[in-house]
């Protein structure tokens, strides 16, 4: 007979060995009272047939917090009631009878400060693969103040980058260098300088761009650099081009960035699927060597596109103005690729704010203070042209970098006419949106009259006055307008 | 010859006055402290122009302003002259808009020094043709 086998057993019926609903364990509470130092999360969720809502709410909130399948005894060990995330709300998603909106509160104490791998290996760690839910979607998320306290964001920020660039009043110009794969250094530094010196701000390197065998990573930063340098002797401005240090490991990337700042470069680039702490890393670095950060969400559209099953992208862009990027690409809603536009202008609007209102048609659930970190610039870059610059300028606002690849590259006068075209038809809208013309609608007229000292302009807006890509959204808003929540 | 690009309508044609007038307009409505600032050392790190006057807050209208570029230009004729206007909301709290008002007739613009650094690195350096031909204020 071994030791283990008889013993006396004496805990509450709560803690009986064995398997209780979850809302019994204590992950569901409606009568919780939300702390101003909570993490709160808005799942989006679709529950297995026949499953109860509120008991998969209570799940979401086990499995994302401290519950496993069944009772173990050593909760008892633990002043486990303050650590068990509470699900407090569920209220049916409008027009859509299988989804349901649930609003989890956790303690700010489950959570390492200052580390998104932390908080993200909790919120998003085990859950979305829960057999009990259908689909889930992690839609909005209120950061307390006090945790947002234990992250620095991002080192350079919008006012200081606009202070370093010296560029005020208008949004910033870029371009990704075309072809994105195969070009040597040599040629590829040619059109960095054409751009440049046509009139845009930066240059950039794209996503998967790092150091392949057709050009190295030292090639590619010495000729740019070379680009970069002439234009701003041409043009007199200060000019940059994002050096995309993403490796295999972070010894590479920091390699890559030490001979980017010792080239005298203004900006580097990342991409997200380096991943969240090399991302937290990245930024450190910038902050240290004075370094604007530039985020390519590469990979992001795999979780955050489908609106049943991922993370919302207003919560990527959270994450990632904690974690430190000073630039995230953010939608463009009238470029090639997806984006709705309130959808899009709640993503704006959560990089840039100081604080956040709850406005549930631009998909923002919480009202959420920034605790003063600083603004994350967005890049609107894909499928966009000068013809469009009046929606743009609606759209998107001054707060943004524009960036127009092949709305550069692909003028038939060859890239320098295809950055000043950009530049000119950029200028004519802020000079008429600032003398109070009514933009959007004399937006064409603006435009004409503009080309009409400007050659390069008048052959981009021929070319390309057609070209739009008006397809439906995949990610779309539930809310029109805003209701007020209802009692539960 | 070169045509400096800073600022927000660089690549227009000039502005005029009256297209000034309504930028310093939008200025005001917006609620923005507005200065004008002068030089001959146009480098684009250099930072601080020489102020001509203080910034002005709460201008009733544009016409301060017209007045004060209108001296700058008098007493600066052939010099780069900007406005700059300023927005103290708090989480912003820098410069809003900026914009050249007046050009040198003549922009002989930069040239760039190439120091042979290590491996192929090279060190550049961004000079003005007219700073390094003339002392301060004899330069255009």
């Amino acid at each position: 007979m071994s030791d283990a086998s008889e013993r006396t057993r004496i805990k509450s019926e709560r803690y009986e060995s064995g398997v209780i609903p979850y809302k019994k364990m204590g992950y569901w509470d409606a009568d919780y009272t939300v702390k101003d130092t909570d993490i709160l999360c808005l799942f989006r969720v679709t529950p297995q047939p026949g499953v109860d809502p509120i008991e998969a709410a209570a799940a979401i909130a086990g499995e994302s917090s401290t519950a496993t399948w069944t009772v173990v005894w050593t909760d008892l060990l633990t002043a486990c009631d303050i650590y068990r995330a509470k699900a407090y709300f569920v209220e049916e998603v409008p027009n859509n009878p299988n989804e349901f909106f649930s609003f989890i509160a956790y303690e700010c104490d489950l959570f390492e400060e200052g580390s998104i791998a932390n908080l993200t290996a909790s919120i998003i760690g085990n859950v979305f693969g829960f057999k009990a839910v259908k689909c889930l979607r992690l839609e909005d998320m209120r950061l307390p103040f006090s945790y947002l306290k234990t992250f620095m964001g991002p080192a350079t920020g919008v006012i200081v980058e606009r202070e370093r660039l010296d560029v005020f009043g208008r949004p910033l110009l870029g371009a990704t260098v075309k072809p994105k794969l195969g070009l040597s250094g040599k040629n590829y530094g040619r059109v960095v300088y054409e751009g440049l010196r046509g009139g845009l701000d930066f240059l950039k390197d794209d996503e998967n761009i790092n150091s392949q065998p057709f050009m190295r990573w030292r090639e590619r930063y010495l000729y740019v650099m070379e680009g970069v340098n002439k234009a701003a002797a041409k043009s007199g401005c200060v000019k940059g081009s994002y050096l995309n240090v993403t490796a295999a490991t972070m010894e590479d990337m920091y390699e890559r960035a030490e001979f980017a700042r010792e080239l005298g470069s203004v900006i580097i680039m990342i991409d997200l699927v380096i991943g969240y702490t090399a991302i937290q890393s990245i930024s450190n670095w910038g902050r240290k060597n004075d370094m604007i950060v530039h985020l390519h969400r590469a990979g992001h559209s795999t979780y955050t596109r489908q609106k049943n099953h991922g993370i919302n992208f207003r919560v990527i862009c959270k994450w990632m103005r904690m974690a430190g990027v000073d630039h995230i690409h953010a939608g463009t809603v009238v470029g090639k690729l997806e984006g709705d536009p309130n959808t899009v202008k709640g993503f704006y609007d959560t990089l840039l704010f100081s604080s956040l209102k709850e406005n549930r048609s631009l998909g923002i659930f919480f009202n959420m203070d920034w605790a003063s970190l600083r603004k994350c610039l967005p890049v609107a870059s894909g499928g966009i042209h000068c013809g469009q610059m009046h929606q743009l300028t609606h759209l998107l606002g001054e707060d943004v970098v524009l960036q127009f690849g092949g709305g550069t590259i692909g003028h038939p006068d060859g890239i320098q006419a295809g950055a000043t075209a950009n530049r000119v038809a950029l200028e004519a809208m802020v000079l008429a949106k600032n003398e109070g013309r009514d933009y959007l609608k004399e937006g064409t007229d603006i435009l004409k009259a503009a080309s009409r000292n400007c050659r390069p302009l008048q052959v981009a807006l021929d070319l390309w006055k057609a070209i739009t890509f008006e397809y439906a959204s995949t990610d779309t808003l539930d809310f029109e307008a805003t209701p007020t929540r209802s009692a539960s | 010859m070169t045509r400096i690009t800073q600022g927000i309508f660089s690549l227009l044609p000039d502005l005029t006055d009256d297209q000034i007038k309504k930028q310093i307009d939008y200025c005001i409505r917006k609620g923005f402290a507005i200065g004008v600032e002068y030089t001959d050392d146009p480098h684009p790190r250099n930072c601080y122009w020489e102020l001509w006057g203080l910034p002005l807050f709460d201008l009733p209208n544009s016409a301060t302003i017209l007045y004060e570029i209108n001296e700058c230009r008098k007493a600066h004729p052939n010099m780069y002259i900007k406005l700059n206007a300023f927005n103290n909301t708090r989480g912003i709290e820098s410069t809003a808009v900026s914009f050249i008002v007046q050009r040198p007739a003549s922009e002989p613009g930069f040239y760039l020094t190439r120091q042979e650094g290590k491996g192929r690195n090279i060190i550049y350096t961004l000079q003005s043709y007219a700073v390094q031909s003339a002392a301060e204020g004899s330069r255009y």
